[in-house]
């Protein structure tokens, strides 16, 4: 069982399901970002799985996942310093309360 | 002699006036006739000196006219409209009528008008007036020939409502300005016909081609109608004939120049104008000689009741007007122009000489509180006179020429119901011009007598144009009507009419004054005499050594022997009513019920549309939150059925 694919998979999937929750429930900018990322290692994990198990994938796996690493820092930083320049403006890091457009 | 230039300033001198008389008369006060008046006679200068050289067939004109191209009005593709003139001899025919009279009535409102506060106003639009009629004749497209049709309709409504504040007139110039935009549409068809068929505007060249070119798309006999539907309009004739009547609520001197001498000419000139398209089309010609000569009797049945004198003078020109009708749709083109010409000159005169009249017992039109006037103004008296008898037909004087001619040229045509109507009506007119002259100048004054010490001649400025209109009355018949059968008015004409009469093989056969001519002749002057005695035998006559007073007695007891025609004639047959139940009544609960499909059905319909779109906008927007989860829901959930959707298909 411990060297099964179906174990990775199920821990992949039960992560991004971790972090599918805390995006849609949490209220926080920062916590929102940091579901992000782990719905993002989720996938990751899921990939190199399927690389280590199926012989011919394993360098593609190899290069996808750095791929990934490399948007997911982008999008931190991205989306960190989106999250800074509000709350400086609104004094808040919830997202509900950042409206402007609806009214 | 340059008559490239000469010629734009004939309509361009009164259009100077125009603009210069809107645009200062009202500081100039009682100066404001002379810039109106001198443009004018300018004009009437080289109207004179460019129709002489052109009947003469002086250069450049020649038989057939000559042309002054102005510049490409509309320019665009294959579409071209070119600004210009052109004077041929029909044209310089007109000139004559519109520019002499033009210019007598300018000096007689001078007196007329001396004591209205729209002096100016009144001066303004009498050139506008020119203006218009002026490029009306000299057009050599049909589109400026509508632009000017237009412009004599607004110049028309302008001065009939002159006296705005009166109710009467101000609905006059309205009815007038309506009734004449039924006739305009057809007009404008016809323009659109004639454009479908030839690809050109211009008249000559249109012409050209609606005559020798290939097949037509619209049938030349529509050509025709929808051009004499514009002539109906503005000439008035049955049943666009409402307007003119009630467009005596205008000044004497509007009703004289416009409402009986030139713009009413329109009509005539008009189908003078496309002589050949009418030729072409035998039976339009029939529709336009059945319509003249019905509005004839029509028109002079209504005339002898009458009790205002300008409303006998309108009907009394309809009824002349429906002779020249009468005589284009028999073929007798030149008789037409004939008759327009002499008519032009002596209902002028009639109608300045009752302006005269109603100025001399104090704003009275009423002709039974009229009377005995003969003694206190003898000027306007003799005039009038002299124009009774050149309408009633009496030769030698000029209406006597033209009206033999139609009516001569009928018979000998083979229109023998055109002249046996046309010779009741020639009685007929005699007996109401002289009516009107028994009631007016004859027999003991009837209004009050405050009134008749007060009556006296009007000032020389109004007397002299009486006097000079008298002369054409007298003498234009002999001028332009001798030797009879090939007269002078028949060289200038010939070749004007050449085509026309081709076409419609009307050869007269020659001329017989020892035949059936002097037969017709002498039929005509004995029902004129005989109209006129039983005017007299009516009501009365002075003349020096002969007199007779009138016997109203007499008059009461015909009128009671024949109640339905005396109602009918005095009720103008019920058209107004016919009228008024038709248009207003039925018409304005079709309009009515039109009103309420736009407002219920039309717009329901379109704001109906837009109430929905903007509900399900309103409704749609709820959906935009604007809270960052709800969208990610919506993402994952997106996510779960498509990959569920997949999962199902790829399973099977």
């Amino acid at each position: 069982m411990i060297d099964s694919l179906d174990a990775y998979l199920v821990l992949s999937a039960l992560l991004f399901s971790i972090g599918t929750f805390g995006f849609l429930a949490r209220r926080n900018a920062i916590s929102m970002l940091m579901s992000i990322e782990l719905m993002l290692n989720a996938v990751n994990l899921a990939i190199i799985a399927f690389g280590a198990f199926v012989p011919g994938l394993a360098v593609d796996a190899s290069v996808i996942a750095i791929i990934v690493m490399a948007v997911a820092a982008a999008e931190a930083t991205v989306g960190l310093a989106i999250v800074i320049a509000i709350f400086r403006n609104r004094r808040t890091p919830l997202v509900d309360e950042y409206d402007a457009m609806r009214r | 002699m340059n008559f490239d230039t000469l010629i734009p300033l004939i309509a361009a001198l009164p259009l100077a006036g125009f603009l210069f008389t809107a645009a200062v008369g009202r500081r100039l006060g009682k100066q404001a006739h002379w810039v109106p008046v001198l443009g004018v006679g300018a004009s009437w200068a080289i109207a004179m000196l460019v129709a002489y050289t052109a009947l003469t067939g002086g250069e450049p004109f020649g038989e057939h006219g000559h042309g002054v191209s102005l510049w490409e009005w509309i320019p665009a593709g294959s579409f071209v409209v070119e600004a210009g003139f052109f004077v041929d001899n029909l044209t310089a025919c007109l000139l004559i009528v519109v520019t002499t009279i033009g210019l007598l009535v300018h000096v007689y409102s001078i007196g007329y008008m001396a004591h209205d506060p729209g002096y100016w106003r009144f001066f303004a639009y009498l050139n506008l007036f020119m203006f218009s009629m002026l490029l009306l004749v000299l057009a050599d497209s049909w589109l400026v020939v509508f632009v000017a049709w237009e412009l004599v309709g607004l110049s028309s409504y302008l001065l009939i409502g002159f006296w705005y504040r009166k109710r009467s007139a101000a609905l006059a110039s309205k009815k007038a300005f309506i009734v004449n935009r039924v006739g305009d549409v057809g007009f404008a068809l016809g323009i659109m016909a004639i454009w479908v068929n030839t690809g050109t505007l211009d008249i000559r060249e249109s012409m050209e081609i609606l005559l020798h070119g290939d097949a037509l798309t619209i049938p030349i006999a529509i050509v025709a109608l929808l051009l004499f539907a514009g002539a109906m309009g503005k000439s008035a004739q049955f049943p666009l004939h409402v307007w003119l009547p009630d467009a005596m609520e205008g000044p004497t001197p509007v009703s004289a120049l416009i409402h009986a001498a030139t713009m009413v000419n329109a009509g005539v000139y008009l189908v003078a104008r496309a002589s050949p398209i009418f030729a072409s089309a035998p039976e339009a010609m029939v529709v336009v000689a059945a319509i003249g000569i019905f509005t004839a009797i029509l028109a002079a049945s209504i005339a002898m009741t009458q009790t205002d004198i300008k409303r006998v003078l309108a009907y009394s020109t309809l009824s002349q007007l429906g002779y020249m009708f009468a005589a284009l749709g028999v073929g007798a083109w030149t008789a037409a122009i004939f008759h327009l010409m002499t008519h032009g000159f002596f209902k002028g005169l009639l109608f300045l000489g009752s302006g005269s009249v109603i100025h001399a017992v104090h704003e009275e039109q009423d002709m039974r509180r009229m009377g005995g006037l003969a003694a206190k103004i003898k000027w306007t008296y003799l005039t009038m006179f002299v124009a009774s008898l050149a309408i009633a037909g009496i030769p030698p004087l000029a209406g006597f020429f033209s009206k033999d001619e139609i009516l001569g040229e009928a018979f000998k045509l083979g229109f023998a119901w055109v002249w046996a109507i046309g010779f009741v009506v020639a009685g007929m007119t005699a007996f109401y011009m002289f009516r009107l002259m028994g009631l007016t100048f004859w027999g003991a004054f009837r209004g009050p007598k405050e009134v008749w010490d007060k009556v006296h001649e009007s000032p020389a400025v109004m007397v002299v144009p009486l006097v000079l209109l008298a002369i054409p009355s007298i003498g234009l018949g002999m001028f332009l009507g001798l030797p009879l059968g090939d007269s002078t008015l028949h060289h200038w004409l010939e070749p004007v009419f050449h085509e026309a009469v081709e076409i419609g093989h009307h050869e007269l056969e020659p001329y017989a004054l020892f035949g059936i001519d002097g037969v017709l002749i002498i039929a005509s002057v004995a029902v004129a005499s005989a109209g006129l005695a039983v005017a007299w035998w009516l009501f009365g006559i002075e003349l020096p050594g002969f007199r007779r007073s009138g016997a109203p007695e007499r008059v009461a007891a015909i009128s009671a022997r024949v109640p339905f025609l005396y109602r009918a004639s005095l009720n103008k047959w019920w058209f107004d009513d016919l009228n008024d139940l038709l248009f207003i009544r039925i018409g304005g609960r079709v309009a009515a019920a039109a009103w309420w499909f736009d407002r219920v059905i039309v717009d329901g319909a379109v704001n109906g549309l837009g109430a929905v779109t903007r509900g399900a906008g309103r409704g749609l927007s709820q959906v935009q939150t604007g809270r960052v989860q709800n969208y990610a829901l919506g993402i994952a959930f997106g996510l779960i059925v498509m990959a569920g959707a997949y999962l199902v298909i790829a399973g099977r």
